[in-house]
């Protein structure tokens, strides 16, 4: 019976201030995304087409897609154990630690790429040797991923955590008992029900690092062919004045996005599950 | 795990300290780096008492009432979250900018709303927009509306009933909503370079401004304003799980 509105007959109040935010929303959000999708699709499907599949476009795209999705893999592995951790055990500094997986909500994207090249850049220590051994990570690839890996971080664990803590340990406990060894008992009984969860989390993680900008492009050198993402190709037409092709590319991006979140959505909704 | 998080944070501080702490107070009376603070912080402000007013109407709305469109409302509350900073920037660009749609409108009023102020609102009201909608709606939901319905059989008015038995029942979660407004708002880099330009003293945030000092190889003010954001970011996390403590123990 949670939650379950009453249905109440609007008065007056009450219709104003559904107005109010319907008014809201369509003015500061709808609007300006229209005004996104129209000026993509001025130029017919051609233009739009053109646009997204220039070489440089292409390859940021592509660039994009596999960094955010190998990075969404590695959290969902990641960002479960950590969940599990944080709710199976006590140990001093647990606090601590579920405080730093809320961090990357708290910091702003361009700090944490300025951590990176301070970390990792040629003129620190860990740039250094890692150059002289052969490994590039500023202003290459696996900055992005390093990038990433941060910033996307939080989704898993914030989505299987309160799933995790409604699951009644007796269950786990009752398989260990019928014989089954941990790993049985993990397969069988434990991950199936965390399974939309993790599902969820990753492809939030997937769409949160789609559009990752502040990070990458202080620490990733934003190489053409090499690494440029989608977003600082974006950046790189609006700011050359070709509004036409970074609208399109949007669209493209925002279609992806879109049907993630709805994929997302549509699976904690089969499930039936809130939503932290 | 929590080295990946915190070696990071270390290294700045120790980054931006090394060159002693002259430059940190030079720092501080540079007159670019104060602007852009105080920049950042107003934009948080206005951010968090519209958006904060906004959410909880909206959470009401949204939880509390059946309308048609009502699901469709919710899928465009999430809409921010999907749209990358960048293109945020330009969908706001497109209408007020040149040949935009409202440019003749504005013309008119002679209000400049691109590369100005104006803009820079409107960027960080849209990207901060779900957080205190989300959150307190989510506490509505598990509240339900016993205590409310309660408070009306016993004669409240509406407005009453909200100010008396939802709001303080809402508090954690609007204030945990809030916190993440702000911090959402201060790191607003994307939006806020592409549609303010990141102008030295007029449009340059705390973010941009650690942006164009790189740019312009002033690598010690860039990493000393990383480090102010960085504090004022675990503060803020400080804050946060406060609040989702409080708001736990609550439901």
């Amino acid at each position: 019976m949670n939650g379950t509105s009453v249905a109440v007959n609007p008065g007056r109040g009450s219709l104003a201030v559904r107005s109010g935010v319907i008014a809201y929303v369509a003015l500061l959000i709808v609007i300006p995304l229209m005004a996104l999708i129209a000026r993509g699709l001025t130029g017919g499907p051609s233009q739009l087409w053109a646009a997204i599949t220039a070489p440089v476009a292409l390859n940021a795209l592509t660039l994009t897609l596999w960094t955010a999705g190998i990075m969404s893999i590695i959290n969902a592995v990641m960002g479960t154990a950590t969940a599990w951790v944080l709710v199976r055990y006590r140990f001093p500094g647990r606090s601590i630690l579920s405080a730093l997986v809320d961090l990357p909500f708290a910091i702003p994207t361009l700090v944490t790429g300025v951590m990176l090249v301070i970390l990792f850049g040629p003129q620190s220590l860990m740039g250094k040797w890692l150059i002289g051994h052969g490994m590039k990570v500023a202003f290459a690839s696996p900055s992005i991923l390093l990038a990433l890996m941060f910033i996307s971080l939080p989704f898993v664990v914030r989505a299987v955590e309160p799933v995790l803590m409604e699951q009644d340990p007796a269950e786990e406990e009752a398989a260990r008992t019928l014989g089954a060894g941990p790993f049985t008992t993990f397969v069988r009984v434990l991950l199936p029900p965390i399974i939309p969860a993790i599902l969820s989390g990753t492809i939030q993680s997937f769409a949160r690092a789609l559009g990752e900008f502040g990070s990458i492009v202080v620490v990733s050198g934003n190489i053409p062919y090499r690494t440029l993402t989608s977003p600082v190709y974006l950046f790189g037409e609006i700011e050359s004045g070709r509004s036409d092709t970074a609208a399109a590319v949007s669209i493209l991006l925002l279609l992806i996005a879109l049907i993630s979140n709805f994929a997302a959505r549509g699976v904690l909704r089969l499930v039936g599950v809130n939503r932290a | 795990m929590g080295v990946i998080l915190l070696l990071p944070l270390g290294a700045v501080i120790v980054r931006a300290l090394s060159g002693g702490v002259q430059p940190l107070i030079d720092a501080f009376h540079d007159a670019n780096a104060l602007h852009g603070l105080k920049l950042s912080v107003i934009l948080a402000a206005i951010a968090l008492v519209a958006n904060g007013i906004v959410g909880v109407g909206g959470a009401m709305v949204l939880i509390r009432h059946r309308f048609f469109g009502r699901r469709f409302l919710d899928t465009l509350i999430d809409l921010p979250l999907a749209v990358s900073p960048v293109m945020t920037g330009l969908a706001f660009l497109l209408i007020f900018g040149r040949g935009g749609w409202f440019e003749p409108l504005l013309d008119s009023i002679g209000w400049k709303v691109t590369f100005a102020f104006p803009g820079l609102v409107l960027a960080t009201l849209f990207v901060t927009f779900p957080f205190t909608l989300r959150e307190v709606g989510y506490v509505l939901e598990e509240l339900g509306t016993t205590e409310e319905e309660a408070a009306s059989t016993l004669g409240a008015s509406p407005w009453n009933t909200f100010r008396l038995v939802t709001l303080p029942n809402i508090r954690y979660g609007l204030g945990y909503g809030i916190i993440l407004t702000v911090a959402r708002s201060l790191g607003e880099f994307g939006a806020v370079l592409v549609l303010g330009g990141a102008i030295s003293g007029k449009t340059e945030t705390a973010t941009t401004f650690i942006y164009n000092a790189l740019e312009e190889r002033q690598e010690a003010a860039a990493y000393i304003m990383a480090l102010v954001l960085a504090v004022a970011s675990i503060l803020l996390l400080v804050g946060l799980e406060w609040m989702k403590h409080q708001r736990n123990k609550e439901l």
